[in-house]
């Protein structure tokens, strides 16, 4: 895999155009992954699932160089039509467009940024790696007291001319003073054995509200990664809702850092599995300064031979006081081949907090599944109601009613 | 002064902390074959021992130090301690309590543990561990008349091999862990303990173990076996010198339930935990294991853990029997620079497993807490549930309080249940028992005991006693 790397970094170096500067940078990114390797069980937070074991199981050879100099054709029959939205599209790791054709052009600037030696030490290779191979990364940045009149739909999609290869792609967000931002990542592949590894950094400035839905629907075989880094400043509130169910491997993970006080992170997830798919949900909350609050609520559904997989933390510094930090997970196996695997963790180190979790696991209620029956429903319907039941508390968190409406279709809950 | 301000009194000082002055054989320092051929000599042991413990040592040659937990701590260089020391006296065992070297029964008498059959009003049998070796079993006859065997490891390996072969090592194996498999090698001595057939144990058990000697590490090892239909309550003590040094406990615990029979094992954790400053105490590295190997089988542990510097262990249940039980009742208590990394692990592998656990930890001072535990429900294991309820007391802004539990279901007829809080005493409690006359110290031992409750009340009465005065002493000056 070593040689393959160096191979094909050289050949991404010599179709784009890259500042010495950032070779540099990227060429030391590359070293560090090559040195660490995708990460295994050994490592902690890998623990339930082996991203090592599962890209080596699915993808024989992978290749890591992508040609982003091929422009692709758009196929506008995916788009969402319920919703009028801006668009960015993303095919193959591409971005094929950036359309903001309802707002303000003013009060956005998107600006291509330049690559910055991260002096915190991560212990994700996967980064590294994304740093090491992504193109060209754009800083999307959102101007005081400016909010998105209407959503912004990324579009992550593949076409079959991609395979065995790893696509990495990166975007900055900056939302200024009181500004908001309502973000859905909308994946859909005609594509199959590929790995994905998405990054994306968020800062948010004082009163700045940031709502991100990432659904994964479609059923495809590529297996993907995505990183949330946010950053909160004072009273900011940042939502996260993940909708986990067409990959056959998964795992976002979520990093909030509350620095400022009185803000806010919510971040709920659905996991509804069928037929093989892994999929993951990692989150870790710092709590780092007074009157922060965090609020988690993660639920699967998990039928054959599926795995399922919540780790939740939540750390508070000693000088946090006053925090209010609350994770729960609940999963239904309906099959005896599934598996739900949970850690939620608390670490603290501040007296006057309250934080609690909670998690439950097993099969449906035979009691509600006879009341359902007696009362005229067949098996299958009652099944299928308990289950929407179970995952609607989940939808009912979402603070946007236009995109709650429309999740809510897109899952069958609603006509 | 009441008797609590004496009990308060007595802690400033550590009231265990004395030494005996006593002769003592030594192994020769470090760890190799030779001292274990050592140790294996002197003990008298036959073959089948000495190739038991070579064996592991080959193994734990292979094993590298674990570093994952919370507490870190610095190296522990093996070959600077001493694996085996005896009081000289012990050379050639006493035949009975009148024969003891008068110094030992004095230590214990000033430990709260008079060895002398007569003084013992309570009726518990009492196995006392000094430093590496078993000094005297109480209580012997009236055992024997039920056929239980009570005696220590030494003993037990000389006059009851066939047990011994045939249960040690097969719950904790050789090949397990580093400090397990440390253990395996060099143990010295520990309590043995055989329920025979039906019957109920007429008595508490009990061990009290001392380390006196310092720059020693006690590999202490006991095993229990209840076979089908028996009962059994076991209780374990421990104290140990004030020293600068660290010293280490790397004890294995073995526990067997077969078809029906249930042990109940409780310990009262006190060893020195160093001083405010966070100089000396004990490493406590602890392995316990129990296996429900039979139908219908019990395994229920508890533990208040007050004392050791570091402390560093997981009690765990194999519910390996159909209809198996596994309880787990924990109080942990850590001030000043004291540091604890506990838990359980509840493996399930027979059908209608059940398992509960519940978890108190209490944080004050710099300390730090970690509850880690494991559920584990396997996909054969149909029908099972598991209960977890872990909470957290933080006193101060300088302590930890951490909690990681990991659930693995592999089983959809499976519950499990997790539930976790972490809190400080909320001012309201405290006002009220302050109105009703009660000063702020009293208030908090008042909140925490009824904290802890759910776990005191499942000690045997004269441990939950001196348990409940124990979490009142060890939080001592955290208030305020």
């Amino acid at each position: 895999m070593k040689e393959q790397l160096k191979i094909d970094f050289n050949k991404i170096q010599k179709v784009s155009n890259f500042s010495n500067r950032d070779i540099e940078i990227k060429k030391s990114y590359l070293n560090k992954f090559i040195e660490n390797g995708f990460p295994n069980r050994k490592q902690e937070n890998w623990k339930f699932l082996d991203i090592n074991q599962i890209i080596s199981n699915n993808i024989s050879d992978l290749s890591f160089y992508n040609d982003y100099s091929i422009e692709n054709k758009i196929d506008s029959s995916i788009f969402i039509d319920d919703l009028e939205h801006n668009k960015i599209i993303f095919i193959n790791g591409r971005i094929e467009k950036i359309d903001f054709s309802y707002e303000d052009k003013k009060q956005i600037e998107i600006i291509e940024d330049s690559y910055t030696i991260d002096k915190s030490e991560n212990n994700n290779s996967l980064i590294d790696l994304n740093i090491a191979l992504s193109n060209k990364h754009f800083k999307i940045l959102i101007k005081k007291s400016y909010s998105l009149k209407k959503p912004l739909i990324i579009y992550h999609l593949t076409n079959e001319r991609m395979k065995s290869k790893n696509i990495n792609l990166r975007l900055d967000f900056e939302l200024e003073q009181n500004s908001s931002l309502k973000l859905i990542d909308f994946f859909s592949d005609d594509s199959e054995k590929n790995f994905m590894n998405i990054f994306y950094n968020f800062n948010l400035d004082s009163d700045a509200i940031l709502k991100n839905y990432k659904i994964d629907r479609s059923l495809n075989k590529n297996l993907k990664y995505s990183f949330n880094n946010i950053n909160q400043k004072q009273n900011s509130i940042s939502e996260t809702f993940v909708f986990s169910a067409g990959s056959d491997y998964f795992k976002n993970e979520i990093n909030c850092n509350l620095k400022g006080e009185y803000s806010s992170a919510f971040i709920n997830g659905i996991f509804s599995l069928d037929d093989n798919k892994q999929h993951e949900i990692s989150t870790t909350i710092n709590h780092l300064v007074e009157n922060t609050k965090s609020y988690q609520l993660i639920k699967s559904v998990l039928g054959k031979n599926t795995k399922s997989a919540y780790q939740g933390r939540i750390y508070v510094d000693s000088k946090a006081q006053k925090t209010d930090g609350y994770q729960l997970s609940k999963a239904i196996l309906l099959d005896e081949t599934s598996e739900f695997n949970a850690k939620p963790e608390l670490e603290i180190y501040a007296d006057d907090v309250k934080c609690s979790h909670g998690s439950a696991s097993g099969s449906l209620d035979d009691n509600s599944i006879f009341y359902l029956m007696s009362r005229g429903l067949n098996y299958k319907q009652a099944k299928g109601l308990l289950i929407n039941g179970f995952l609607l508390d989940v939808i009912e968190k979402i603070t946007d009613a236009e995109i709650k409406d429309l999740l809510k279709k897109m899952i069958g809950l609603k006509k | 002064m009441d008797t609590r301000e004496k009990d308060i009194e007595n802690l400033k000082d550590y009231k265990y902390g004395f030494t005996t002055d006593i002769e003592n054989i030594k192994a020769p320092k470090g760890l190799n074959e030779n001292v274990i051929k050592f140790i294996s000599n002197i003990k008298k042991e036959p073959k089948w021992m000495l190739d038991f413990r070579l064996k592991a040592f080959e193994r734990f040659k292979l094993l590298k130090e674990p570093n994952w937990q919370k507490p870190k701590y610095p190296k522990i260089d093996y070959q600077d301690l001493y694996y085996y020391s005896a009081p000289k006296s012990m050379k050639d065992k006493p035949k009975s309590l009148d024969e003891l070297d008068p110094k030992l029964l004095e230590t214990y008498n000033k430990l709260g543990i008079p060895l002398q059959e007569q003084a013992r009003l309570n009726g518990i049998a009492v196995d006392a561990v000094f430093d590496s070796v078993s000094v005297a079993t109480t209580f012997k006859g009236e055992l024997t008349k039920h056929g239980i065997i009570f005696c220590s490891m030494s003993e037990a390996i000389q006059k009851h091999p066939d047990l011994v072969k045939k249960y040690l090592g097969t719950v904790i194996p050789t090949t397990d862990h580093f400090f397990a498999t440390l253990n395996s090698a060099v143990f010295t001595d520990g309590s043995f303990v055989y329920i025979p057939e039906g019957v109920k144990c007429p008595m508490e058990l009990s061990t009290y173990f001392r380390i006196n000697a310092s720059e020693t590490g006690q590999f202490e090892r006991t095993l229990i076996i209840a076979d089908k239909g028996s009962y059994v309550s076991y209780l374990e003590g421990c104290t140990a010198p004030m020293r600068d040094e660290n010293q280490l406990h790397a004890a294995n615990v073995e526990l067997i339930a077969l078809d029906d029979a249930e042990i109940k094992y409780s310990t009262v954790q006190n060893w020195y935990p160093g001083d405010e400053n966070g100089k000396g105490g004990i490493y406590n590295f602890v392995t316990k294991r129990g296996l429900c190997k039979g139908k219908n089988s019990k395994i229920s542990w508890t533990q208040v853990e007050t004392g050791s510097a570091i402390t560093w262990k997981y009690p765990s249940c194999i519910l390996k029997g159909d209809n198996s039980i596994g309880e787990f009742y924990s109080i942990a208590i850590t001030n000043n620079h004291q540091k604890a990394d506990t838990g359980t692990k509840m493996i399930h592998l027979g059908k209608n497993t059940k398992s509960k656990i519940i978890s108190k930890g209490i944080s004050a001072g710099f300390s730090d807490m970690t509850y880690r535990g494991l559920v584990d429900i396997n996909s054969k294991a149909k029908n099972s549930s598991n209960y977890t309820q872990c909470d957290s007391l933080l006193m101060g802004n300088k302590c930890g309080a951490h909690t990681v539990p990991y659930i693995k279901n592999k089983n959809f007829d499976s519950n499990v249940a997790h539930e976790a809080t972490t809190s400080k005493i909320s001012e309201e409690q405290l006002h009220y028992c302050q109105q009703r006359g009660l000063n702020p110290e009293e208030a908090v031992g008042l909140i925490v005991n009824g904290f802890c409750k759910e776990v005191l009340q499942q000690l045997p009465m004269e441990f939950a006693v001196e348990a409940q005065k124990l979490v009142g002493i060890s939080l001592e000056g955290s208030v305020g």
